[in-house]
């Protein structure tokens, strides 16, 4: 492990602390503080998972950048703050302020010359968890309106079956059970 | 701001009663008959003023398993379906506010295992608050009657022996937790943001109100050198209705009282009156037997709807063409 | 200021600074409000509010400036209050004796999913609040805004519109408050206030609309149900062979059945109603559908009183027509606050009926004697107590179900023990969610009360995160895989709430759950559910038994 993990491994936690708080202040001063103040994971889920989640990502970073992994606990935050009152810029830019976490964490040692070329990479690191909770926030709102289409199919789901049933080419009797399935993305094989 | 509103306005009420010493009729005798009027007045005009409007419909708020099937147990507190039950029910929710205790958390233990514990400051602080005002006001019943009740001299021991006696005189346990519960109330309010947010100076000014009563009350009792026997007599005099005002009684006993007034005058036109509102609250008040017994809305109206024959009417073709039996042919 | 759309918004170097130096925060009666894409619901159309005879009906837009109200808006709604309080006491006390302590306010679903202050339900009543202090109340009156008095203006109607339909009515605070404050009188209250105005959604106006003049939300026409029912005969033949009658407006049946009309077209709710139907045949029920009645769900109670008793006086008056003896109402949330707590009120007495009686068990359910309309759970409870269903649980063996139990029933009735143990006599495997999400402390799907459109996805999203977090844990912990509930609108719901936080978690209802246990009279070998997927671990009956499935 290079000198400047090993330094981040011991300050993880005020890091990671400093971090959730600059996160966290994006919410309206009045619910921040229900964030960071709640530790119950069912009446707070939003403080816990972001908790948890920077946290992990944090983890992940010193431990070798597993993207899949990331992207995982990416999820976790990014879901939330996808269907928030945020930007697609300001749901994201929280990974930005890990560097400042980092630095400010650091203090003195920041400035130490040796250090001066792993910081570089790791703000490198940053960012690419940057981009990659850009693929996140986008798959996020993609499924938003995944949700809001197949939800409207589903509420007619009967009619429009019927309609496909006894529709256009209903006199060359349709196959029931393949416009079923179709319906309810149930595979049968062997139809009568 | 709100907070510090409040806490200029209750100083200088403060200091208005200090000037009582000169005008002791006035601050002595005038003004506290003419709060326990208002009280008195305001709290039965404002009971009175809820009563009068009517209850359409039965809405308790379910908190426990309804009553059905015989061999299913019913909640009978939380769900109740009889009078007694709501009278439980109420008596839970004033003696011992059973629904801020309501108030959990999960805690999430490192095997994985899931632990309920009780949210309960803000229940404890307002039970210290409001249990100890009670025994407060119970014991300054002494002040009133002569000889005291033999209850409250009981009550007044007991409340003196739980603590330390080496204050001379007694310190009263219930002085002790009625500040301390008073200035977490006012403590949440002002260190938590999202309470902060929703506070008006009109929550501040009763905290502030009553901390102004209860500091100068243990001040009378504990540092300032007065004359109890002046003021028994004031007081047992006011309440036969021959008041005697003695100079010996010094200013700071008419800041105290003066400030009482001020709370027994502000009480009914404020959010004080939850005291009485509590016992009218319909979501708590009423039993949930609503499928059994019929609860009649006295100013229900006729409305205007669709009637059968309407709508047989537009459709009368299309439900015999589908096979649906209809009234007309 | 620039805003996050415009190009020089990102060419600011303090771009990042904006996030986390917290605004200066103005006092909540100063921050106008502010109308978020997918936080709102398009207003109602003005061919509904004139089919109900509902004033101001024009077309408008919530980003309009002007939206079009009457010239005398503010003595419509100034009047409108004054008689509300004396009319209703909840009203008149909720409006008096908050004292402000905060109990309540991370208790709400989309306070606690969305962070929004307004959102607390303390301050989502003092909108209300703080109008009625200026305007009826002496400290208001004299202190004005110290006392939390403000001016009644346009921006507070706006206000009010945005916040009113963001609540759910699901009552869930009301259970944590010292004095029974219930938010869903409050939105209720400020819902009819603003309809006085011509402001609805569309929503929930469009069902209260349909429903006054179909007698279902979904304007389904009475030949089109017979359609409808029919075509689920059809399934329910390919998926047990067994051919269940189809009652309709049958006069002299015992039992009028009211189910939600979301169960007649939407899935997951059709599964459901398919398992009605054939549970009704095999017991051999004496009931009736009715086409006129063929809602129990009233949208009314999300619009005002008053459309409550205009939608639900077709149930008594069909039973009464049809001449039925008493009434069995279906998996319906929002339908059994209705039938529970307002139907007997606003439309009984309902002396011509006769208390209900199970046919089967005897049993009398002295709990309905006076609205004489039972909840099938209590209906199918009172049923598997007396052993009078065929149940082999193993067919739901690879099902690892919970139960959301939905807000109406949960705290406006009670209903607790029924369905859970009907769903433990189903399925073998039932795990609770933790305590503090289910019972009278559930936590509402998001879209109650007539939030359950596409439009305000993200709201109902974060709405449905706390019941979305509580079922993830279940997913992970038990392996959970479906999630039952006995509220229609849940069933639409929670399926995309499970989409979206706990993939993998499918919505139902009960009934669909106790049809595929049941062993029925008659039936072929079962292979297939009602959804006619294959079940596992029955395939290999199926060879044996020689059908031509593979």
């Amino acid at each position: 492990m290079t000198k400047l993990r090993s330094i981040l491994g011991e300050k993880k936690e005020a890091i990671v602390k400093r971090w959730l708080e600059d996160t966290t202040a994006s919410y309206a001063p009045e619910t921040r503080a229900f964030l960071n103040r709640g530790k119950d994971r069912f009446a707070n889920p939003v403080g816990h998972a972001l908790r948890v989640g920077t946290q992990a990502v944090f983890e992940n970073l010193l431990e070798g950048m597993e993207p899949d992994r990331i992207c995982s606990h990416l999820d976790d935050i990014i879901r939330i703050r996808a269907i928030q009152d945020f930007s697609p810029s300001q749901a994201v830019s929280f990974v930005f302020l890990l560097k400042k976490a980092v630095r400010a964490e650091l203090g003195k040692e920041a400035e130490d010359p040796r250090l001066l070329v792993e910081l570089t990479e790791l703000d490198a690191d940053v960012d690419r968890i940057a981009l990659l909770a850009f693929d996140v926030y986008t798959r996020c709102r993609e499924q938003v309106c995944e949700l809001r289409v197949s939800e409207v199919k589903r509420s007619v789901a009967a009619i429009m079956e019927r309609f496909n049933r006894s529709g256009p080419d209903s006199a060359s009797a349709p196959d029931r059970s393949e416009t079923k399935s179709k319906c309810t993305n149930e595979k049968r094989g062997g139809d009568r | 701001m709100n907070a510090v509103i409040s806490l200029v306005a209750v100083v200088v009420l403060f200091l208005v009663g200090l000037l009582g010493g000169w005008a002791g009729i006035l601050f002595g005798v005038i003004i506290p008959y003419l709060a326990v009027a208002l009280f008195l007045g305001g709290l039965i005009y404002r009971v009175i003023s809820w009563a009068n409007v009517p209850v359409p419909f039965r809405i308790p708020t379910t908190c426990g398993q309804q009553q059905s099937l015989p061999w299913i147990e019913q909640a009978k507190v939380d769900n109740p379906s009889t009078t007694f039950g709501v009278i439980v029910r109420m008596a839970l929710e004033v003696l011992i506010f059973r629904s801020l205790l309501r108030n959990t958390k999960t805690v999430l233990r490192e095997s994985g295992k899931i632990a309920y514990a009780g949210s309960l400051a803000l229940w404890l602080g307002a039970m210290m608050f409001h249990w100890s005002l009670l025994v407060i006001l119970l014991r300054h019943l002494r002040f009133l009657t002569e000889p005291a009740p033999f209850l409250i001299t009981i009550l007044q021991e007991v409340d003196g022996f739980l603590l330390l006696q080496v204050w001379m005189p007694v310190l009263y346990l219930s002085s002790i937790l009625f500040l301390v519960g008073l200035a977490y109330l006012l403590f949440r309010r002002l260190a938590s943001p999202q309470l902060r947010y929703i506070s008006l100076a009109i929550d501040y000014f009763p905290l502030f109100l009553l901390l102004g009563i209860g500091i100068s009350g243990l001040w009378l009792r504990h540092l300032s050198k007065t004359d109890v026997g002046s003021i028994k007599e004031l007081a047992v005099g006011l309440v036969t209705f021959s008041p005697v005002v003695n100079n010996t009684i010094n200013s700071l006993f008419f800041g105290h009282i003066f400030l009482v007034c001020v709370l027994l005058a502000y009480f009914p036109f404020s959010k004080l009156v939850h005291m009485a509102g509590v016992f009218l609250s319909p979501t708590r008040n009423m039993a949930n037997n609503n499928r059994a017994v019929r609860h009649v809305n006295p100013w229900d109206y006729p409305v205007k709807t669709h009637s059968y024959e309407e709508y047989e009417d537009e459709w009368r073709e299309k439900m015999k063409g589908a096979g649906v039996p209809v009234d007309k042919e | 200021m620039v805003k996050p759309d415009e190009v020089a918004y990102y060419k600011k170097d303090d771009l990042l600074k904006v996030d986390y130096e917290s605004l200066p925060a103005t006092e909540w009666m100063d921050t106008p409000v502010d109308f978020r894409r997918g936080s709102y619901i398009y207003p109602g159309k003005p061919k509904n509010l004139k089919i109900l005879d509902l004033p101001n009906p024009r077309e408008w837009a919530l980003t309009d400036d002007d939206w079009k109200l009457q010239e005398n808006w503010k003595q419509i709604i100034l009047e409108g209050m004054a008689e509300r309080l004396k009319k209703y006491r909840s009203f008149k006390l909720f409006m008096d004796t908050c004292v402000r302590c905060g109990a309540c306010a991370d208790k709400c679903h989309f306070y606690i999913g969305g962070g929004d202050p307004k959102n607390m339900p303390v301050l989502r009543a003092e909108l209300l609040r703080s109008v009625y202090r200026k305007d009826f109340t002496t400290l208001g009156k004299v202190l004005g805004k110290l006392a939390g008095a403000r001016e009644l203006t346009i921006d507070v109607i706006k206000e009010w519109f945005y916040y009113f339909y963001q609540c759910t009515e699901c009552r869930r605070c009301s259970v944590f408050c010292p004095y029974g404050i219930d938010t869903a009188e409050i939105t209720m209250m400020g819902r009819e206030l603003l309809g006085l105005l011509g402001l609805y959604i569309n929503w929930s106006i469009e069902p209260v609309a349909n429903c006054y003049r179909f007698g279902n939300h979904l304007a389904i026409p009475p030949h089109g149900l017979v359609d409808t029912l029919e075509f689920m005969l059809e399934d329910i033949e390919e998926a047990t062979g067994i051919k269940a009658g189809l009652p309709l407006n049958k006069k002299g049946a015992e039992v009028l059945f009211i189910p939600p009309s979301g169960d007649y077209v939407a899935a997951p709710g059709i599964y459901t109603c398919m398992g009605y139907l054939l549970l009704f045949h095999d017991l051999g029920l004496d009931y009736t559908f009715s086409t006129y009645a063929s809602e129990g769900g009233n949208f009314g109670l999300f619009t005002s009183h008053e459309m409550i008793k205009r939608l639900n006086s077709k149930i008594y008056a069909e039973a009464k027509r049809l001449g039925v003896k008493w009434i069995l109402g279906g998996e319906c949330g929002h339908m059994w606050r209705v039938l529970h707590q307002y139907m007997d009120t606003v439309s009984g007495p309902a002396d011509f009926l006769e208390v209900p009686k199970s046919p089967f068990t005897g049993t009398v359910f002295e709990n309905a004697r006076s609205t004489k309309t039972v909840h099938i759970m209590e209906f199918f409870s009172d049923l598997i107590k007396h052993d009078k269903l065929n149940l082999d649980p193993s067919r739901n063996d690879h099902i690892r179900v919970t139960f959301h139990d939905s807000c109406n029933p949960a705290r406006g009735m009670g209903i607790f023990e029924e369905p859970r143990y009907v769903l433990k006599s189903v399925c073998n495997n039932f795990f609770e969610m933790p305590l503090n999400t289910i019972r009278e402390q559930t936590f509402c799907c998001g879209g109650g009360a007539g939030l359950g459109t596409d439009e305000n996805m993200e709201m109902r999203l974060r709405g449905g995160l706390p019941r979305g977090a509580a079922v993830k844990y279940v997913q992970e912990k038990h392996g959970v895989n479906q999630l039952a509930a006995m509220c229609a609108i849940d069933r639409a719901t929670l399926t995309t709430v499970c989409d979206y936080w706990a993939p993998g978690v499918q919505a139902t209802g009960i009934t669909e759950l106790v049809a595929n246990a049941m062993i029925f009279k008659g039936e072929n070998k079962r292979t297939v559910n009602l959804r006619l997927e294959p079940v596992p671990g029955m395939e290999g009956d199926e060879k044996e038994g020689g059908a031509d499935d593979e």
